[in-house]
Order: C-alpha cells, then sequence, then structure tokens
C-alpha cells in the first residue's frame, strides 16, 4: 500500500499565492454547507446572495464599503503593529477611546467651521487611541510583560468605562439612553454620496492604506519595522533601536484604530453607543492576518468582510437563516486560509 | 574482563567523519576518561553507545556479546545510563517522581512507597538527595544528582557523563568525584568525557583520547604527565604555523579591551578581568574549547550584551555600555556569531546588505531603493554571492549568507574586524573562501579579532594566539611559539601563563 507524507519545503511555490484565497473560499464553502442545509437553506443560493447579492444593486454595493470602512481601519491598525512583531489585540479598546474623543469633542466644537472642527475631531481620536495603547506598549517595553495578554484584557476595561460614561456624566438627557449627547452638524463627516451612508470615513480610510503601504514598504522607518518584526536579534544586532521602533508602532497602531472610532461617530452614529463597534478590533486582526500584513491585501480582505456583513443581512432577510452565518463564514474562512498559509510549506510526497 | 567493547566503531555525518574506525574498551570498575577537543568526536561514540545514534559499521560487545542499541531504552536494558550536558527532568515533580518516571509500570502511583525505595536507593549509592523535594528548588549540581540516581535506579552498570563538571562549582565537583569514587569501589564503571586534564588525571584510571574522529591511544593515567596528554589531544601531523609570516613591527595597537568582565544569560560571570590588545595588521585570535566565555565575548564586543565592568577601547574611545550602532559608526565591522541571527531571513539580500546604514539610503523620507539594489548587486559581484538582489536571505546556503554578512562589514573598510566562528558549519569552498577574506583585511591593516574554537583556523590566520579557559585569558602568544602541548595545556586549563596583551 502506497504511504504518503508530509514533506517540508522552505519555499512555497509562487503559484500557490493568488490560489490561496480561491481555495479557502472553497474550503469554507464545504465547511459551511452544512450549518446552512440545517438552516433548511441551500447553500449555493446562500453562497450567491452572499457574495454576489450586495454587488447586484448601487446601495447596496454604498453599504458595503460603509460596512468595510472601520476594518479598514482596525485592519491597517492591527497590520502597523503586527509587522513589528507587536501583537495589538488590542485595537477594539483603542476603537472606543478614539470614539470617547470623537463624542467628548464633537459637542463642545460647534463653534468652530467643518473645516477645523473634523481635522481636530481625528486629530483628537487619533490621539486618544495613542494614549490607551500607551499603557501595554510601556509595559511591553520597559517590563516584556506580554502585549498580547494586556491588550485584551484593556478592551474589556474600555468596555466598562464606555458603560460608565454612557449611564453617568454622558447619559442623553434629550433621549434618556445610554448614549452620549449628539456631536455638532460642524463636526459631522460630509457624505460623499447623497442619499447614503457613505461618507469622509471611507476615504480616511483608504487614505490610511496608502500611507500605511507607503511607510511600510518605501520608508528607512517600515523597513526597520519589519526586520524588527521578522528578526528582532539580527534587528538589534544592525543596529536598530528595537525598543523605540516598536513603541512607535505601538502607539501609531493605537492611533489608527482610534480614527475607526472617530469615524463611527463622526461618520455614522453621531454618538457615543455601547454597541459602536461590531467587534470591528478583533475582526480587524483577522482582516491583517488574512490581508498577510500587506496594505492592499488588508484593504481586499476589509473589503471581502464587508461583503460577507452585509450579504449576511440579505440571506438572513430572504432565506431565513440566522445572521450569525455571516460570522461563523468570516471565522471559518479565517481558519482555512490559516491552514492554507501553513500547508503551502508542505509538499505530498508518497513513501 | 571488559564490560564494554566498542570496535571499529564508524559513524558519518554527510561529508563529515565524525568516528573513524575507533575502538573503545570499558573495563569493569574504572573511571575511564575520553578526553578530546571539541569535534573530536567523544560525544558521537557515546551516543552511539547509549542508542541515540547509530554506528555505519563496527561492533559494540556487552559483556562480551554483541549487541544492537537502537534507543536508550535497549541502552537501559543493557545496564547503561547516560546522563547529558542537558538534563531530562521535569522541575515541578518531586526527584522521586522524576527518578522512577517512565520506569514505573504501575497504573496508581503509591508516592510513600515510591519515595521509600528512592530514598534507599539513594542511600545504597552514597547520593545524598532528599526524594521528596521538588527538583525546581535544586541547585543544578543536587539535579546532576538526581540524574544520576536516575540512571543507578534503572540498574546501570555503566554510567556515561557527557562533561559533568562543566555545570558545576568546585565544591560541587569534590562531590561528584567522591560518587564516583564509592560507584568505581561498588565495581560500576564511568566513562567520563571531558577536556578538563586536571579532573582527567584526578579522577580517572585509565585515559582514551579522541582526535579528529580517530582514536590517538587508551593510556593509564597514573603513567602519563599532563603535557603529553596536552601533546596527544591537540597535536597533528601539520602542526605548526602554515602562512607565511610577514613582518609586523612598529604597527598602531587600535582596539584594546581592560578589564572587561561580562555575565552569561544566567546572570553568572562569563568573562573574568579580559585585557588584551589588538594592532592594526594582526590577527589575534582567541583560541579555546567552547563554552569557556566565547559566545558572550563576541557579542560584547559587538555591542549586545552588557558589561559589567571594564573598557572597550576603539581608538581611546570607550565604547562600553554603547548601542550596536556607535560600534559601528566608530569602525567596528562586527560579524555574528550565529549567522541566523545576524540576518532578517524574510527580508531580501539587498534590504540586509543595507540594514546597518539605512540612514544613508533615505533621500526626502522614501528609501533610495535603486540605491539599495544598485550596492547590492554590486556586493553580489565583489563577493561572490550566489544570490539575486530580491532573493529572500533565509533561502541562501550558509556559506552564502556568510558571504553576505562580510559583504556588508567588509565593504565598509572597518578599522576593527570583530569574527566569532565564521567558518563554523560551512563547507571547504566557503571556509576558504571566509579565511581568504579575513587575511586580505589583516593585509589592508585592518585589526581583526577572530574567535574560533577550530585549532586548525587558529593555527592558518593568527599572528597571536590568546587561549581563554572559563573566561579569563590564560595566555596570549605568538603563533610561531605555539606548540601543541602549550596550548593543549592552556586550553584544558592546567596552566595559566599570566601574559598580558
Amino acid at each position: 500500500m502506497a504511504k504518503y507524507k508530509l514533506v517540508k519545503t522552505n519555499t512555497p511555490p509562487v503559484w500557490m499565492r493568488p490560489l490561496i484565497p480561491v481555495l479557502a473560499l472553497i474550503g469554507t464553502f464545504i465547511l459551511t454547507s452544512g450549518l446552512i442545509i440545517w438552516s433548511q437553506a441551500n447553500p449555493f443560493e446562500t453562497y450567491y446572495k452572499f457574495l454576489i447579492g450586495p454587488l447586484s444593486s448601487r446601495v447596496s454595493v454604498l453599504e458595503v464599503l460603509v460596512k468595510a470602512t472601520p476594518l479598514i481601519l482596525t485592519g491597517a491598525a492591527v497590520t502597523f503593529a503586527f509587522s513589528t512583531g507587536y501583537y495589538n489585540i488590542g485595537a477594539e479598546g483603542q476603537l472606543y477611546a478614539g470614539a470617547i474623543a470623537a463624542a467628548g469633542l464633537g459637542p463642545i466644537l460647534g463653534g468652530f467651521p467643518p473645516i477645523l472642527a473634523i481635522p481636530i475631531m481625528i486629530i483628537g481620536g487619533f490621539i486618544a487611541g495613542m494614549g490607551w495603547a500607551l499603557i501595554p506598549a510601556l509595559l511591553k517595553v520597559k517590563l516584556a510583560v506580554d502585549e498580547v495578554v494586556t491588550t485584551l484584557l484593556l478592551n474589556s476595561v474600555m468596555a466598562y468605562i464606555v458603560s460608565a460614561l454612557l449611564n453617568g456624566p454622558w447619559r442623553d438627557p434629550a433621549s434618556g439612553w445610554p448614549q452620549s449627547p449628539e456631536i455638532a452638524p460642524s463636526t459631522i463627516f460630509p457624505k460623499l454620496i447623497a442619499r447614503s451612508r457613505l461618507n469622509l470615513g471611507f476615504l480616511i480610510a483608504v487614505a490610511t492604506i496608502i500611507v500605511l503601504w507607503f511607510i511600510l514598504t518605501r520608508t528607512a522607518f517600515g523597513l526597520r519595522m519589519r526586520a524588527v518584526g521578522m528578526g528582532k536579534p539580527a534587528a538589534r544586532f544592525a543596529g536598530i533601536n528595537v525598543k523605540r521602533t516598536t513603541l512607535i508602532a505601538a502607539l501609531v497602531s493605537g492611533g489608527i484604530a482610534g480614527l475607526a472610532g472617530v469615524a463611527e461617530v463622526a461618520g455614522i452614529q453621531y454618538h457615543l453607543i455601547g454597541e459602536l463597534s461590531a467587534h470591528y478590533g478583533t475582526t480587524g486582526v483577522i482582516v491583517a492576518t488574512l490581508g498577510g500584513l500587506n496594505a492592499w491585501g488588508v484593504g481586499l480582505a476589509a473589503l471581502f468582510f464587508g461583503l460577507v456583513d452585509q450579504g449576511a443581512q440579505t440571506v438572513s432577510r430572504t432565506l431565513g437563516v440566522p445572521i450569525y452565518l455571516g460570522e461563523v463564514t468570516q471565522a471559518t474562512m479565517l481558519l482555512v486560509a490559516l491552514g492554507m498559509l501553513l500547508l503551502q510549506n508542505y509538499r505530498i510526497r508518497r513513501v | 574482563m571488559h564490560i564494554v567493547e566498542m570496535k571499529g566503531i564508524t559513524k558519518q555525518f554527510g561529508d563529515v567523519i565524525a568516528n573513524d574506525h575507533v575502538d573503545f574498551y570499558l573495563r569493569k570498575g574504572e573511571v575511564h576518561a575520553l578526553l578530546g577537543e571539541n569535534g573530536a568526536g567523544k560525544t558521537t561514540l557515546m551516543r552511539i553507545l547509549y542508542g541515540l545514534y547509530q554506528q555505519d559499521s563496527g561492533d559494540v560487545l556487552v559483556n562480551d556479546t554483541k549487541v544492537t542499541i537502537h534507543s536508550p531504552k535497549d541502552a537501559i536494558a543493557q545496564g547503561i545510563g547516560m546522563v547529558t550536558q542537558h538534563f531530562a527532568l521535569v522541575p515541578p515533580l518531586t526527584v522521586a517522581e522524576n527518578v522512577v518516571l517512565g520506569f514505573t509500570d504501575n497504573f496508581v502511583l503509591d508516592r510513600t512507597e515510591l519515595e521509600n525505595k528512592v530514598g534507599e536507593a539513594s542511600e545504597r549509592f552514597g547520593i545524598d538527595i532528599d526524594p521528596r523535594a521538588l527538583v525546581r528548588h535544586l541547585s543544578v549540581g543536587q539535579r546532576q544528582r538526581v540524574e544520576i540516581l536516575k540512571a543507578l535506579y534503572r540498574n546501570a552498570r555503566v554510567l556515561i557523563l557527557d562533561e559533568p563538571t562543566a555545570v558545576l562549582v568546585p565544591q560541587e565537583v569534590d562531590l561528584l568525584f567522591d560518587t564516583l569514587n564509592r560507584l568505581r569501589e561498588d565495581g560500576l564503571s564511568v566513562i567520563f568525557i571531558s577536556h578538563k586534564l586536571d579532573e582527567v588525571t584526578t579522577i580517572t584510571d585509565r585515559v582514551t583520547v579522541l582526535r579528529d574522529g580517530n582514536a590517538v591511544g587508551t593510556v593509564d593515567t597514573s603513567s602519563i604527565t599532563k603535557n603529553d596528554l596536552a601533546k596527544m589531544m591537540v597535536g597533528r601531523e601539520s602542526f605548526g604555523v602554515t602562512r607565511q609570516q610577514e613582518e609586523q613591527d612598529g604597527k598602531k595597537c587600535i582596539f584594546e579591551l581592560k578589564n572587561l568582565s561580562a555575565e552569561d544569560d544566567k546572570g553568572l560571570p562569563a568573562l573574568k578581568d579580559i585585557n588584551l590588545q589588538i594592532c592594526e595588521g594582526e590577527i589575534l585570535a582567541i583560541a579555546g574549547v567552547s563554552g569557556n566565555g566565547q559566545r558572550e565575548l563576541g557579542e560584547t564586543l559587538c555591542g549586545v550584551r552588557n558589561v559589567t565592568a571594564g573598557q572597550i577601547l576603539m581608538e581611546g574611545q570607550d565604547l562600553a555600555g554603547k548601542q550596536p550602532i556607535q560600534f559601528t559608526a566608530a569602525g567596528l565591522g562586527r560579524i555574528p556569531e550565529d549567522r541566523h541571527e545576524g540576518m532578517v531571513g524574510e527580508l531580501t539580500v539587498a534590504h540586509n546588505l543595507a540594514l546597518e546604514h539605512l540612514d544613508e539610503y533615505t533621500k526626502g523620507g522614501r528609501l533610495d531603493r535603486k540605491a539599495i539594489l544598485k550596492t547590492a548587486e554590486d556586493l553580489i559581484q565583489q563577493y561572490q554571492i550566489k544570490a539575486k538582489p530580491n532573493d529572500r536571505t533565509r533561502t541562501l546556503s550558509g556559506g552564502n549568507m556568510q558571504k553576505v554578512l562580510l559583504a556588508r562589514v567588509l565593504s565598509r573598510d572597518p578599522k576593527v574586524v570583530i569574527v566569532p566562528q565564521p567558518t563554523r558549519g560551512l563547507d571547504v569552498g566557503a571556509t576558504d573562501y571566509v579565511r581568504e577574506q579575513l587575511l586580505a583585511q589583516r593585509k589592508r591593516g585592518a585589526a581583526v579579532l577572530l574567535i574560533s574554537e577550530d585549532l586548525d583556523e587558529v593555527l592558518a590566520l593568527a599572528d597571536r594566539i590568546a587561549v581563554i579557559y572559563e573566561g579569563e585569558i590564560v595566555g596570549i602568544l605568538p603563533a610561531q611559539e605555539a606548540t601543541a602541548e602549550r596550548l593543549g595545556l592552556l586550553m584544558s586549563g592546567a596552566v595559566k601563563e599570566n601574559a598580558h596583551g
């Protein structure tokens, strides 16, 4: 009987790269179709509505872009940190830090024209995200405390801070709901297209991707970041200040995540609410990983996730399958893709 | 009466012959030393006996019966136990649990019974250890005693100790020797792998010397002097300086170490009060058996290990406590000991070549990719690197990786070159290439500090040889004056020539 075994090769074949997303999609389809059948729906129809449905009308295409906006930003934030070998799992908390800044600044910037008010809000959100990221970053650089643990736990801390604000000092007296007072009209992000939710936030996200690409691939700092991320001892040996590079990357990462919070407050909700983020921070980790820590890849992955999010809503409405199917699909997709990234380093050999 | 006979053992790893028809005979009730330099084949031979490797040819006899030992389990069944340098103990478990681990078949463990049994055994063999103590609370010396007890508890009649004193403090060495003497009286046989002459002459009955995979001879310890042993260990057919000597008078000494001390990763002193001077146009080699502070010395001089005391003077400027980038800026060319740690494998060859001087490749905030590529192409051609600028560095062979590191450093014409173990793991062609480059640096007028555990390399390149032993420079001699005996005695810690460089 013939036996097969996996043999590790150091150089994955080049033709594998573009195949990975395709194979991941097929694998995900196979794995999730059982669940779809269980929900008494047709897997092919479901996937059609998932992936093609949202692209069939102008309204839902724009909605895909709206849903992708926070994911592009958190994905970029995570990519910035991960590239440097700093595993920031705290984009969720940093997003809320940015959102708190926006919700705090929004109502009091009413006297300024938008041309001033909006940049102040953006910068404020960036600084707030950086500030929240500073705690774990300092712990990492000064005391070598594992950032995965601290950034993750600080997400819960931030959730309580938000809850405390919304149920305490910031509770909107007008509505009585746990939400902050509405931000001033001059601070609301202008719409890009009338009668849609697409706003300035999307442009900020796209600009962030371009800046991310430029820094990572075209600047000395980006090369230093990648050197630190991929080989700390070698980077140190070559005279790169590993701690300083890590600290800067961690802070900028927090700042970008903070922008996601600003975009959600100023572009969509106009209030700070407890459910501002639908796990955008954690999904950002998935987006960054699927995007291969490459700026364009992250952009594409975020758009794909926006598509699945939007598709899941349609699917649940029209076919009656649970809306959670979207999340299941995203999670399955990540696992399959990670498995493929690992397996591309192996060849099947007959022994 | 031999308890173990190894006849004509040959073992080859790729092109390297680790053991070449080695004969080794162990008597009942003796402590028998295996003496030799690094890479002489001592550990390979013992790993074959313990079943960790299989010999390519040759026979192993235990109690006059030919045996095949496929695994440590087979070895234990034959009454052979081994204590390696890295202990295989489970720290959160007790001594008794560690001793019986993997040896008892009972599903239910009776702790008290186990502890009593292990306690009895420790008394019987005279190994003083509390069976109830947790291993993680024990000192290194105590852990070694647990390992020895573990082997004896499995009814070992032959005990292999791989450099057992390397990890011990002097008092613990005395205690170990007491144990070995007692085991000998009980009729057990001990194989003592070492390269420390003092210990070998103190504790052993006979010595087998290995050199380059061959058994040089077996002698009674009482009938041989340390000097003769050193000669057997280090001597080789073509001993001596193989290179034309050029006059070195009147050269300026630009690099100096003053009372340099540093600690190892565990916080123990690894370098003790080192004083050295290196002059323009000379190669100073640090020779020594591995693990005597060479790694720490290399890292300290490359600026990646902290100095606890002393100075690193580069043309009078003290670099101690400075960052690696300042070492480079001062004109020091640093090549890392571990080339995989010296380069970012996932980055391209071009990026790795530029990594030390990224500021020079920045134009208006942007990385000058053309300049990086151009430099890489030039260096690849000049240093005969078999790679393209955009290849990921991890796909390169060891020799080509080393060439990338050499190119990165030597293309800047450094005044001082620090090269720890530059040819380790390289094939013959790459080794020759690296050595030629170092000689070219010397000719150019650079001061070269070569740290090498390969004595052939030291003799082929060095103008002066400094011997390091347990973190101290125990002697400095001009290469022409190096004899096998003198180097052997210094390297094995038998003598100190309190020279100052």
